[in-house]
């Protein structure tokens, strides 16, 4: 209270500046994604066969969304931190069941049936590991001598593997790219990623000795998808066509002719941008990922001008993350990447993600607009 | 810009625990001070890095869709559009389902149907209001059509007439060339030539709908539209189907095939053999005649389901081209519930057809011998109740033994035999004879029916179990519900001397010699003595051979013994001391009439379960069906 008496001294009160701040709303990050979510409408409404149905289904998880965004931009970031620990323990204990529950089952279990939505406490993870190992950080002292290095890196390493094993590949990658995210901003030492990078390609083939065989697959038909035109490597293939024959300014909107996309099934899901790519061409892609860029942009200036340390690293943690996701759909589709299960953010179809996405846009706008002291 | 030094200094609201730690309160603020100058301008500058990072590989992606759209541009737009493989499905044909004597239930006949493929169209509504002058189509297929439409992708052909006469044919090919994008297809469509007659045990299949979208494996449902729902389309649905192939296919411009390079041919699905009758299965559903009800016959020796008659049933052709909404309501809506399948899944109280198995029971626990004689003065009281149990003749059967009981259906003989054997003993026998349980028959969506025992009224109603509950599960009323199926299949069993029958419909695929016998393998014997079994058949016999059987007119002119039990179900119940009038009351709440029965007595074929709605008395309504079914059965056995 005091401190919003005190922000009205610097800035000339007026109407509609009151009324966001009490909605607690960064204006351009909202604007972003609202132009984003929009867009999405757009392109599902092609690439999901002109169907009503999936733009309602799609427009009911899009407003929760927002929703949870908006509650979550109202509680004060440092609840956030003092619950830090207390929401990763649970997260860990949810991804626990589902392995254990997932035994009885068949095949791969990512969710637990909570009656009315299935819960996946992977998506959970994904927030609450950022803000576990950045407020573990923030106890010490910046940047991270060795034995908090080895600590963050445990609780980092934990769920991935738990999210690794059942088996979710994208998942743990993006989980293990938010935890690695805090750890960058907090100052790791340049030396110290190189020398991670170098082990991790030297541990490549012991990877590879532990992967499913369909994640093997899945590395060699990046490597060459001309292999198995048929089976494996069609979706690449199918994919670079359509991107291809998009050209500078696309076939126009609804005006993806790339037949052979029909044959693949997650033209509304994680292929999206292949069709987008296709009806909208170069400049599309090019505003498409400047519309990203704009909006991680702000993610880092939030970061930027956040107050204390735990509120900076998660923030810079979740901006990168959310250009972790944009880059590996992207790169995936357009075939510079391996075939991982990650959605195009806030465009693909399917409501978990988006979800996780605003919840952690929620974070960022609770962090820029509780500012405890304004600069002059 | 970052002023780190400016909030440094202030009380801060997350003070970091190793603070509080040190007991020198100076030094770790001086501490604290310089570090957050240094964390500060440490954190500035990774954001800084970070940008250029994420700004490098953005550039990236976007070097990579460059060298895609506009380098590849060309090479990508003639795989796309040029000469392009194109990988097609090849959809294999459905096996054909046959009865017993090679008469076909489902076969696919060739349809010409008139398909238009959207993209290739320039005014769609113009197109469409010239096809409608031309051949007449009414407004409702134009808008089942533009539903269609919306549906799919612009490239799929989307059917606008389905089964075409040769009159339109004629008119549009002449004026073919003038309607591109246009065109006539053959497709082949599923056809039931017996229509009603079999449509619950055959069943359909229909579209594709989203729900099996998800379920069925893509790869194998590539290309085809139809998928079994019901019946044995739906129970053998992966034999029926067959496996899909493909063929590689290079296009031209206009995406039109002018060579296949490689083609792996699809695998034509199973022809199924049934061990349905068809001729018999007429002869059972039309003597059923406007009555709602369900024949089950089964061949005893084999455990082949001969006749499996729900009525009424329903025409499945039109849910094969996609029935119309307004038919579909009818469908459903009707009070005779034609969709509803009564020999699988209707529910029905077995009433005086149990009382050969409650007998049984008491003679094979010892409870009871065949000669003992129970008084019957036309009711039944329990020891210090007053309550009186009927029975259905008002002034009692007088003195009977067991036979006359079974011949005559008297009610009384049958609640003092329950009282003894008690409800533990009756479940525990019942069950051996697969009441209560799944006939395990080859068709989806059976209902289990219930037998009911003490621990099942506990759990589920957490009653106890009362006596009176066992007086009228001893004559087939009370909670106990079979199914037509069951019930066929316990008579089998016991015409079988308590070898168990396991009903099935589908014979070995696809035998050249339909007719060949096909045995199940041998079942659970439930070793009951031979000469309980024979009294027991002895007094079924005179049910309809004796001048006091509940059903002797259908005992005429046939030179083998028919065994068999009459049963009336109480669709609800009379109040003590009132008068049951068939005329009196609405017609739904008549009395259900039941027959159980085989042929011939000494040597059993055929068992026969009959249920009819509302038919009011077993004997006069039930039995004259079974009758028919096992005299045309085994009269044309006797010619062979």
């Amino acid at each position: 209270m005091k401190t919003e008496t005190r922000s009205e001294q610097f800035h000339p009160p007026s109407v509609i500046g009151n009324v966001l701040r009490k909605l607690h709303i960064d204006i351009p990050l909202f604007i972003g994604l609202l132009l984003i979510s929009l867009l999405s409408f757009i392109i599902l409404y092609s690439a999901g066969s002109q169907d009503m149905d999936v733009l309602m289904r799609q427009a009911a998880r899009v407003g929760l969304a927002f929703l949870l965004m908006t509650i979550l931009a109202h509680v004060d970031p440092y609840q956030f931190k003092r619950y830090s620990a207390l929401l990763f323990g649970l997260g860990l204990l949810l991804l626990i069941a589902v392995l254990v529950l997932g035994q009885f089952g068949k095949g791969a279990q990512r969710w637990l049936d909570l009656g009315v939505f299935r819960f996946q406490p992977s998506e959970m993870i994904k927030i609450t590991t950022p803000m576990m190992v950045a407020w573990y950080l923030a106890e010490h002292a910046l940047p991270p001598k060795p034995k908090q290095l080895l600590i963050a890196g445990i609780l980092i390493i934990i769920p991935t593997l738990l999210i690794a094993k059942q088996p979710d590949l994208g998942t743990a990658l993006l989980v293990a790219s938010s935890g690695a995210g805090v750890l960058f901003f907090a100052g790791l030492s340049w030396r110290f990623m190189f020398a991670i990078g170098a082990t991790l390609t030297g541990l490549t083939p012991i990877l590879w000795h532990f992967m499913r065989t369909y994640q093997r697959d899945r590395v060699l038909t990046f490597l060459n998808p001309e292999a198995d035109p048929l089976g494996r490597g069609y979706h690449i293939i199918q994919s670079k066509i359509a991107i291809g024959s998009g050209g500078i300014y696309g076939k126009g909107w609804l005006g993806s002719t790339q037949s052979e996309l029909d044959f693949l099934p997650e033209s509304s899901t994680d292929f999206i941008f292949a069709v987008f790519a296709e009806e909208f061409g170069l400049f599309g892609c090019v505003g498409l990922l400047a519309l990203y860029l704009l909006i991680i942009s702000r993610c880092l200036y939030i970061a930027s001008q956040a107050q204390d340390t735990y509120s900076r690293l998660l923030a810079g943690s979740l901006a990168f993350t959310f250009f972790v996701y944009v880059f590996v759909n992207i790169g995936m589709v357009i075939g510079v990447l391996p075939v991982v299960g990650v959605p195009l953010p806030l465009i693909s179809y399917g409501g978990t993600s988006i979800v996780t996405l605003l919840s952690g846009f929620g974070i960022l706008m609770s962090i820029h607009t509780h500012k405890k002291f304004l600069p002059h | 810009m970052l002023a780190p030094d400016l909030y440094s200094t202030a009380s801060r609201p997350f003070v970091t625990t190793h603070q509080i730690k040190h007991p020198e309160t100076d030094m770790s603020r001086i501490y604290t001070i310089k570090n957050k100058l240094v964390e500060s301008r440490l954190f500035l500058n990774r954001i800084i890095a970070a940008f250029i990072v994420i700004s490098l590989l953005t550039s990236g992606l976007i070097v990579r869709l460059v060298y895609l759209q506009i380098v590849g541009h060309e090479h990508y737009t003639t795989l796309a559009k040029d000469n392009s493989i194109k990988i097609e499905p090849l959809v294999p044909t459905r096996g054909i389902i046959y009865d017993r004597h090679g008469k076909v239930l489902a076969d696919n006949t060739q349809s010409f149907s008139l398909e238009l493929i959207p993209e290739q169209i320039k005014d769609i509504d113009d197109t469409l209001l010239r096809l409608q002058k031309l051949l007449d189509i009414s407004d409702e297929k134009i808008d089942q059509f533009q539903k269609q439409r919306k549906r799919q992708k612009r490239f799929a052909s989307t059917p606008l007439l389905i089964s075409m006469n040769d009159e339109e044919i004629a008119k549009f090919a002449v004026v073919r060339p003038y309607f591109p994008g246009v065109d006539i297809q053959a497709r082949l469509v599923r056809n039931y030539p017996y229509t009603d007659l079999a449509s619950h045990v055959v069943g359909y299949v229909g579209r594709i709908n989203e729900a099996e979208i998800k379920s069925l494996p893509i790869a194998e449902y590539r290309g085809s539209s139809h998928v079994g729902k019901i019946g044995i389309e739906n129970s053998y649905e992966t034999e029926l189907h067959g496996k899909t192939g493909y063929a590689e296919i290079e296009t031209n411009v206009q995406g039109r095939a002018i060579n296949t390079v490689n083609s792996v041919p699809p695998i034509p699905g199973e022809n199924l053999y049934l061990t349905l009758d068809i001729d018999l299965q007429k002869t059972a559903y039309d003597a059923l005649d406007t009555f709602n009800g369900a024949v089950v016959a089964i061949d005893i020796k084999t455990g082949g389901v001969l006749v499996f008659a729900s009525r009424p049933g329903f025409d499945p052709n039109p849910f094969v081209i996609g029935i119309s909404n307004d038919a579909y309501q009818a469908l459903q809506s009707s009070d005779n519930q034609p969709l509803f399948n009564r020999a699988l899944r209707g529910l029905y109280p077995p009433g005086s057809t149990l009382k050969p198995f409650i007998a049984l029971a008491g003679l094979e626990y010892n409870a009871i011998s065949a000669e003992h004689k129970t008084f019957c003065p036309g009711y039944y009281q329990l020891p210090n109740v007053s309550h009186h149990y009927r029975d259905w003749k008002k002034g009692g059967h007088g003195s009977v033994n067991m036979t006359e009981a079974i011949t005559q259906s008297c009610d009384v003989y049958f609640y003092s035999l329950a009282l003894t054997l008690g409800i533990d003993r009756m479940h525990d026998f019942l069950q051996h004879f697969g009441f209560g349980e799944k006939s395990d028959i080859d068709l989806t969506g059976e209902k289990q029916g219930l037998l009911p025992s003490r621990e099942w009224k506990r759990n589920r109603r957490n009653q106890a179990w009362y006596p009176g509950e066992t007086l009228i599960t001893g004559i087939g009323q009370g909670f106990l519900q079979v199914t037509p199926i069951q019930l066929a299949r316990a008579i089998a069993t016991l015409a079988n001397k308590g070898k168990v029958v396991t009903p099935f419909l589908v014979k070995k695929s696809a035998n050249p010699d339909s007719t060949a016998p096909d045995m199940e393998d041998p079942q659970e014997d439930l070793e009951l003595k031979p000469e309980n079994i024979n009294s027991i058949v002895s007094a079924m016999v005179n049910v309809i051979h004796a001048p006091h059987g509940t059903a002797k007119s259908i005992g005429k002119d046939i030179n083998y013994q028919i065994a068999g039990k009459t049963g009336t179900a109480q669709v609800f119940n009379i109040k003590q001391d009132a008068k049951y009038n068939e005329n009196d009351i609405n017609f739904k709440l008549r009395d259900h009439a039941l027959f159980i029965s085989f042929a011939p007595a000494d040597d059993p074929k055929i068992a026969v379960a009959v249920i009819v709605e509302n038919g009011g008395h077993g004997g006069s309504v039930a039995a004259p069906i079974a009758g028919k079914v096992i005299k045309q059965f085994l009269g044309s056995n006797n010619e062979n």
